[in-house]
C-alpha cells in the first residue's frame, strides 16, 4: 500500500499544476470555472496528502523513497526522486490546508479584480510548485521547484502590472532571492562533485546518509553554508531580507500564502531537510555551519522585531513580523531543535496566514486603506474579523496554554536555553518574544480599539466567503496546539521518530513560566505604551505614534528600516549600475569603434582596389589599345598605294636577301 | 677570249638591272610593263645559258622552261596592257603615281 | 663560240635596253624595246637554242611589241611629262646589278667554257613537251586561254 502511495506521490503537486495550466487556457470571463478548478486542485492535493499521511503514522522514523533515472549522459545517470516522510507530509498538509483557506478567501477578495482568472492560475501554479518542493528527494529536484516557486512569487508580487511599485518589488524579490540561489547552486554543484549523487536518501548511497556525508570530508561546512545562503535568501534572513517587506505590493492573499505561510518557509524547510549535512561531525550538537545559522537567525529576529514596532502599514508590520519569526525558526534549528523549529513553522503557517487574511479583510472593509493610523475602533464594526484577528495575534505573541503559538514558542525557548556554547541566543530571543508581543499589541490597538478614524468610519464587515476561512484558520491556530503540548508531544515524536506517551502531568514545564512572563511583559508594555494610540494625548497630536513622540530619532531609525535598503542602494545597486554603464560605454565606444574601424579598413581597401582598377588596369588597357592603334597607323604607312614604291621595296628586299645569302657563303 | 658562262650571266644581270631601272624610274604604266618584260627576258637568258653550259640531259630542260616563260610572259603582257587600257579609260591617266587609291 | 660576236650582240642588246628604259618619247622606247629582243634572239642563236630564239622573235617582236605600240596609241591623250629623273630607281638598279655581278664573279663553278653539244632539234623539244612535260603544256594552254578571255573582259566596252 505505501509502495503505491510513494510511487504516485508526484500526483500531489501535479493536481494544482494541471489546474493551473487549464485555468491559463480559460478566457477572462470564466471566473467561476477558474475558481472552481483552483479550489478543486487544492482539495485534491489535500485529500491525497491526507492519504499519504496514513502510512507515516505506522512506524518510527518512517522514510520511503521513490527514485528514478532522469537522464543518462555517458556513464553517469542523473537520478531524481520523491520522498515520503513525516517532515514532508506535515508540510504537505499545512500547505494544502492553508492554501485551501486562502483560495476560498481570494474568491471574495479578488472579486472586483478584472484579472481574476490569471490570479487563480498563478496561485495554483505556486501551490503545485510548493507541494513538489517538500516531497523532493533530490537536491536538484528541490532546486527546480525552488526556482518555480520563486517564479510564482515574482508573477504574483507583480500581479498588478499597471503599478510600477509592484513591478519594482517583484524585480527586487527575484533578484535578491537569486543572489541567494547562486549560493544554493554552488553548494549543490560542490556536493555533487564530492559525493557523486544529489539524492538525499538512496538506500544508503544518498548524500545525506552517512556514507555520502563521509565523502565530503571538510567541505561539508562550506557546502552547508552555501546552501544556507540560498535558504537565507528565500526566508528573508539578514542580509537578504530586504525583498520581503516590499513584496507586500502584491495582493493580500498572495502575502498570506507566499510570504507568510509557505514560500518563505521553504528556506527553513530546506535547512531542516538537509540537516544531516549541517550537523555532520557535530561535537556536542554544535558545528560551525549550525552556529552560523544561529547567529544569522538571532540577528534577523531582533532586527526585524525592532523595525516592526515603527511601521505604519498594516501589512508591513506583519511582513517584518514574518521575517522575525523566521529568524526564530532558524535559531531553533541551529541550536538543534529541528522538531521545535518545524513545529513553529507549521503553527506559524496557520496563524500568520490568518493574520494576513484578517488584514486583508480589514483593508477590504476600509475600502483599500492600509495605514493603521487611519483605522480604529473596528472591533465593533468588524466583529468576526476582530475575533479571529485577536486569536491570531495571541498565537503569534505566544500566549501560552490556549494557542499553538504559545506551545511552540515555549519549546523554542527551551531548546535555545540548552545550547552548550552560549546562552546569548536564548536571552536575545527572549527579548524578541517580548518585542513580538509588543508590536502585535500596538497593531491591534491601533486597528481595532480606540475611536474610529478616517476610513474606518465607513467600515463594514466582510462577506462570509472571506470570514469563514478566517474562522477555519483560527480554529487551526488553537487546536493545532493540542498535538504540541508537552503533555502529549505527538508532533514532536512524529517528526523525530521518538515514541511519545500522553502524560498530563508534564503539561506545565519550568519554561512555561518564563514564556508566560515574557509574553505578559510584552503585552502589558504594549498596552500601556499605546493605550492612547491614534488619539490625541496631551501635547501629542493624534497622528504621531507615542514612541515617535517620545524618541523621534529612534523611531525614525526604525521606521526607515534601519536604512539598510538605502545602504544597499548606495553600494551594491550603485555598483551594478556603474558596471552596466561601463559595459555600455565599452560596447558603444570601444567595440563599436573597433567594428567601425574594420569597416573603414574594408572601405579603404575597396577604394584602393577601385583606384587600381580604374587608374591601373583601365588606363593600361586604354594605353595598350592606343598603342595598338598607333602601331596600326604607323604600319599602314607602308601602304603607299603606289606601285613603284612596292616594286622598289621588293627589289631592295631581294637585293638584301641576295647579299645575305652571299654573306652566308 | 671565249665567253664563259660567267660573262653570259653578267650580261643577263645587266639586262635585269636595266629592266628594274625601267620599272622603277618611269611613271608611265607602259614603261613599267616594258621593264617587267626586260626582266623576264633576262631570266630566260639565264636559263638558256645554264642549259648550254651545263650537263646535257635527256630533255632540254632549260629550253623548255624558257619556252614556257615566254608564253606566260606574253600572256601577262597582254593582260597587263588590257589593264592599262581599262585604267586609262576610267581614270584618264597612265601615271602610276596617280593610282594610289589603296593608300593606307 | 665567237667572243667578238658575243661582245657585239651584248653591246647591242644592252644599249637598246637602256634606250628603252630611259628614252623620253614613248614610241621610241617601244621600238628600242623591240630591238632589245632582237639582240636577245641573236644571243639565243649564239647559244644554240635556235627554236627559242625564233620563238622570241615571233612572240616578242611580233606580238608584244606591237601590242605595246597599240596601247601607246590608244592611251595618248595626256602626254606624260617627265620631270626630273628619279635617282632612287637608279640606285636600286645599280645596287641590284652590283650585288648580282659580285656574286656571279665570286662563284668559280660558273667559269666554264662551252663544250660541244649535239644540236638541239625541234623534234626533241616537241618530244619532250609531249611526254615529260605534257602537264605544264596543258596548263600553259589553259593560262593562255584565261589571259585571252581576261584581257577581252578588261577592255570590253561597258554596255550602257
Amino acid at each position: 500500500m505505501s509502495r503505491s502511495i510513494i510511487d504516485h506521490l508526484w500526483l500531489i503537486p501535479a493536481a494544482p499544476l494541471v489546474a493551473s495550466l487549464v485555468i491559463l487556457s480559460l478566457a477572462n470571463s470564466r471566473r467561476k470555472s477558474a475558481a472552481a478548478l483552483a479550489v478543486a486542485g487544492q482539495l485534491a492535493a489535500f485529500a491525497m496528502s491526507a492519504v499519504a499521511f496514513l502510512p507515516t503514522l505506522r512506524s518510527d522514523g518512517f522514510r520511503s523513497t521513490h527514485n528514478f533515472a532522469w537522464f543518462v549522459f555517458g556513464e553517469q545517470t542523473l537520478r531524481l526522486g520523491f520522498i515520503l516522510d513525516p517532515l514532508g507530509v506535515a508540510m504537505l498538509l499545512m500547505i494544502s490546508v492553508v492554501g485551501l483557506c486562502i483560495f476560498i478567501f481570494s474568491v471574495g477578495y479578488m472579486a472586483a479584480d478584472k484579472n481574476f482568472v490569471r490570479f487563480f492560475a498563478y496561485l495554483s501554479f505556486f501551490s503545485g510548485a510548493m507541494l513538489g518542493l517538500v516531497i523532493a528527494n533530490s537536491l536538484l529536484l528541490l532546486f527546480v521547484f525552488w526556482e518555480l516557486v520563486g517564479l510564482a512569487s515574482y508573477l504574483l508580487i507583480g500581479f498588478w502590472i499597471e503599478r510600477p511599485s509592484a513591478a519594482e518589488a517583484a524585480k527586487k524579490a527575484f533578484i535578491t532571492t537569486r543572489i541567494g540561489d547562486m549560493g544554493f547552486f554552488l553548494g549543490m554543484l560542490w556536493l555533487y562533485d564530492r559525493s557523486g549523487t544529489l539524492l538525499f536518501y538512496d538506500g544508503g548511497r544518498g548524500c545525506l546518509e552517512p556514507a555520502g556525508l563521509a565523502m565530503l570530508g571538510g567541505s561539508a561546512t562550506l557546502i552547508a553554508l552555501l546552501i544556507f545562503f540560498g535558504a537565507a535568501g528565500k526566508s528573508g534572513q539578514f542580509p537578504l531580507h530586504v525583498w520581503l517587506p516590499d513584496a507586500m505590493e502584491g495582493p493580500t492573499p498572495v502575502s498570506a500564502l507566499i510570504h507568510a505561510a509557505t514560500m518563505v518557509a521553504a528556506g527553513v524547510f530546506l535547512v531542516a531537510r538537509v540537516y544531516p549535512l549541517f550537523s555532520w561531525g557535530a561535537l556536542d550538537g554544535v558545528t560551525p555551519s549550525l552556529t552560523m545559522v544561529v547567529w544569522v537567525g538571532v540577528t534577523t529576529a531582533l532586527m526585524a522585531a525592532l523595525i516592526a514596532i515603527a511601521q505604519t502599514d498594516i501589512k508591513r508590520v506583519l511582513a517584518y513580523s514574518t521575517v522575525s519569526q523566521l529568524g526564530l525558526m532558524m535559531v531553533s534549528l541551529g541550536v538543534g531543535g529541528v522538531a521545535a523549529g518545524i513545529m513553529h513553522l507549521l503553527a506559524h503557517g496557520f496563524f500568520k496566514a490568518l493574520l494576513f487574511l484578517g488584514a486583508g479583510s480589514v483593508i477590504h472593509g476600509c475600502h483599500g486603506e492600509q495605514d493603521i493610523r487611519r483605522m480604529g475602533g473596528l472591533r465593533r464594526s468588524m466583529p468576526a474579523t476582530f475575533a479571529t484577528y485577536a486569536v491570531g495575534m495571541m498565537a503569534l505573541s505566544g500566549v501560552p496554554l490556549f494557542f499553538s503559538g504559545g506551545w511552540t514558542k515555549e519549546e523554542m525557548l527551551h531548546v535555545a536555553a540548552n545550547w552548550p556554547p552560549s546562552r546569548a541566543p536564548y536571552y536575545l530571543i527572549a527579548i524578541g518574544v517580548i518585542l513580538t508581543a509588543l508590536y502585535m499589541t500596538r497593531q491591534i490597538i491601533y486597528v481595532f480599539f480606540g475611536s474610529r478614524r478616517a476610513a474606518a468610519k465607513q467600515a463594514h464587515e466582510s462577506p462570509p466567503v472571506m470570514t469563514l476561512p478566517l474562522v477555519a484558520l483560527a480554529f487551526c491556530s488553537v487546536f493545532f496546539g493540542v498535538v504540541l503540548t508537552p503533555a502529549w508531544p505527538w508532533l514532536h515524536g512524529y517528526l523525530t521518530g521518538e515514541s511519545v506517551r500522553f502524560d498530563p502531568m508534564r503539561l506545565i514545564q519550568p519554561i512555561f513560566f518564563v514564556s508566560l512572563a515574557l509574553v505578559g511583559a510584552g503585552i502589558g508594555l504594549g498596552a500601556w505604551m499605546y493605550r492612547k494610540a491614534g488619539a490625541q494625548d496631551g501635547d501629542r497630536p493624534a497622528e504621531i505614534d507615542p514612541l515617535e513622540y517620545a524618541q523621534p530619532a529612534l523611531f525614525r531609525f526604525l521606521a526607515n528600516r534601519m536604512w539598510i535598503d538605502e545602504l544597499y542602494a548606495r553600494t551594491i545597486v550603485a555598483f551594478a549600475w556603474a558596471s552596466a554603464r561601463m559595459s555600455d560605454w565599452l560596447d558603444r565606444r570601444f567595440w563599436d569603434g573597433l567594428a567601425r574601424g574594420l569597416g573603414a579598413v574594408g572601405r579603404l581597401l575597396s577604394i584602393f582596389a577601385t583606384g587600381v582598377d580604374e587608374r591601373g588596369i583601365n588606363a593600361g588597357v586604354d594605353e595598350t589599345t592606343m598603342g595598338a592603334r598607333g602601331l596600326g597607323r604607323l604600319l599602314s604607312l607602308a601602304h603607299a598605294g603606289r606601285v613603284r614604291v612596292y616594286l622598289g621595296v621588293l627589289a631592295l628586299g631581294a637585293v638584301a636577301l641576295l647579299l645575305f645569302y652571299a654573306w652566308l657563303d | 677570249m671565249t665567253p664563259t658562262l660567267q660573262s653570259f650571266l653578267i650580261v643577263s644581270a645587266a639586262l635585269f638591272s636595266i629592266g628594274l631601272l625601267a620599272a622603277l624610274s618611269r611613271r608611265h604604266a607602259i614603261f613599267v610593263l616594258i621593264g617587267i618584260e626586260l626582266m623576264l627576258a633576262a631570266a630566260n637568258l639565264n636559263f638558256i645559258a645554264f642549259w648550254r653550259f651545263g650537263p646535257q640531259q635527256e630533255a632540254p630542260v632549260g629550253v623548255l622552261i624558257a619556252l614556257f616563260s615566254i608564253a606566260i610572259s606574253a600572256a601577262e603582257a597582254a593582260v597587263g596592257l588590257a589593264l592599262v587600257i581599262a585604267v586609262y579609260r576610267h581614270y584618264r591617266t597612265t601615271n602610276v603615281d596617280q593610282l594610289d587609291q589603296l593608300k593606307g | 663560240m665567237n667572243s667578238a660576236a658575243f661582245v657585239l650582240i651584248s653591246i647591242l642588246m644592252l644599249g637598246a635596253a637602256l634606250a628603252a628604259a630611259t628614252l623620253r618619247k614613248l614610241m621610241h622606247a617601244a621600238l628600242c624595246f623591240a630591238l632589245t629582243f632582237a639582240g636577245l634572239a641573236m644571243f639565243f642563236l649564239l647559244l644554240g637554242a635556235e627554236f627559242v630564239g625564233l620563238a622570241l622573235v615571233f612572240i616578242y617582236i611580233g606580238a608584244v611589241a606591237v601590242l605595246i605600240v597599240f596601247t601607246i596609241l590608244l592611251t595618248r591623250r595626256d602626254a606624260v611629262k617627265e620631270r626630273r629623273f628619279s635617282w632612287v630607281g637608279a640606285v636600286i638598279a645599280v645596287a641590284a646589278f652590283g650585288t648580282l655581278a659580285w656574286s656571279i664573279l665570286r662563284t668559280e663553278s660558273v667559269s666554264v667554257v662551252a663544250h660541244r653539244v649535239p644540236p638541239l632539234t625541234v623534234g626533241r623539244i616537241g618530244e619532250a613537251l609531249m611526254t615529260g612535260y605534257v602537264w605544264p603544256l596543258q596548263c600553259t594552254g589553259v593560262l593562255l586561254t584565261a589571259a585571252l578571255i581576261g584581257a577581252l573582259v578588261l577592255v570590253m566596252e561597258e554596255k550602257q
